[in-house]
């Protein structure tokens, strides 16, 4: 009998502290498989960002550093600028790079910086208490939206693909989700050829993941899992926006 | 005969794999794991199991381990 799935050998054999059915599991995951398969485990380097996946580096058997809030794509530069032969890539979140990021990863982008991008988007602030981001869609309810998002008020949501799509210094951009096992295959499909595009060195590359956040959704993990499909795919489309 | 381990320690109980599993072989414990949760149980009573592997993929605490 062949073991046919299993723990990826860069994951350490630690426990998460995310909440039960939260998506980074599966990110931290997806990327660990990928690092894997393309053999790079000596020579990446990714970077923790400020969120919930703030301890990621507890969980990759790999190296890894932290950042200041946002200021993962500045630190990305910074070691694959000094460091070309390694393979860098970034882990954030949508407060940490649709909110107080957004500068560093418009102009990451826009300089061409041939790093990897991992973009978390559970449209809401999970690590401070589920309040609004600028990815929130309309009508979510949220602790700072407790009637829902009005646009009127607090504007529209922020599509981070979308807008960097059209920089002619991103080489890749697609969006992707993980509400069943199928999506979560699209994306490591996707996550792997971010990967390998910085390898052939083709230039800056993006995966949005749309996941979800049960807790401060308020609802079940299958719930929550469906109300990404239903709800927030209508206000992020998913496919590849470039490259 | 595919099968899968479940490592009810690390278990959350968020179920995703029970609500994936196309041939409904995972159920929930009747005991609380130390975490203090109810874990999911591979019973596989009518041996349908295929090795599918589609609970282990959307499972986000890396709990399965799937054999074929």
């Amino acid at each position: 009998m062949d073991t046919i799935f299993s723990k990826p050998d860069s994951m350490k054999d630690v426990p998460t502290h995310y909440c039960p059915g939260c998506g980074h599991g599966v990110v931290h995951r997806l990327i660990c498989e990928v690092v894997d398969e393309l053999g790079i485990r000596e020579s990446v380097i990714g970077i923790a960002p400020v969120g919930c996946a703030v301890i990621a580096y507890d969980y990759w058997d790999f190296d890894v550093t932290e950042t200041a809030h946002g200021r993962v794509p500045a630190v990305a530069t910074g070691i694959k600028r000094t460091h070309p032969e390694n393979i860098v890539f970034g882990y954030q979140g949508d407060g940490d790079l649709a909110a107080i990021g957004t500068a560093e990863i418009i102009h990451a982008a826009n300089r061409r910086e041939n790093i990897t991008i991992v973009f978390v988007n559970n449209s809401l602030y999970g690590m401070t208490g589920g309040q609004m981001a600028p990815t929130t869609i309309l009508k979510q309810k949220t602790a700072t939206t407790p009637l829902g998002r009005d646009p009127k008020r607090e504007g529209f949501p922020l599509k981070v693909c979308e807008l960097l799509s059209v920089l002619p210094g991103v080489f890749y951009a697609e969006r992707v989700a993980l509400y069943n096992p199928q999506n979560v295959l699209k994306a490591k499909k996707a996550i792997r050829k971010a990967f390998q595009n910085q390898i052939d060195g083709s230039g800056f590359s993006i995966v949005e993941v749309l996941s979800q956040c049960p807790t401060y959704l308020g609802l079940s993990p299958k719930d929550a899992v469906k109300w990404v499909e239903e709800d927030m795919l209508k206000e992020y489309p998913l496919g590849v926006f470039k490259g | 005969m595919p099968k899968i381990e479940i490592d009810k320690e690390r278990c959350k109980g968020c179920q995703l794999c029970m609500t994936y599993c196309p041939k409904a072989c995972i159920e929930e414990d009747k005991s609380i794991n130390k975490k203090g949760v109810y874990p999911v149980l591979f019973l596989d009573r009518e041996k349908k199991c295929t090795g599918c592997s589609f609970c282990a993929i959307i499972c986000p605490d890396l709990c399965i381990t799937v054999y074929r």
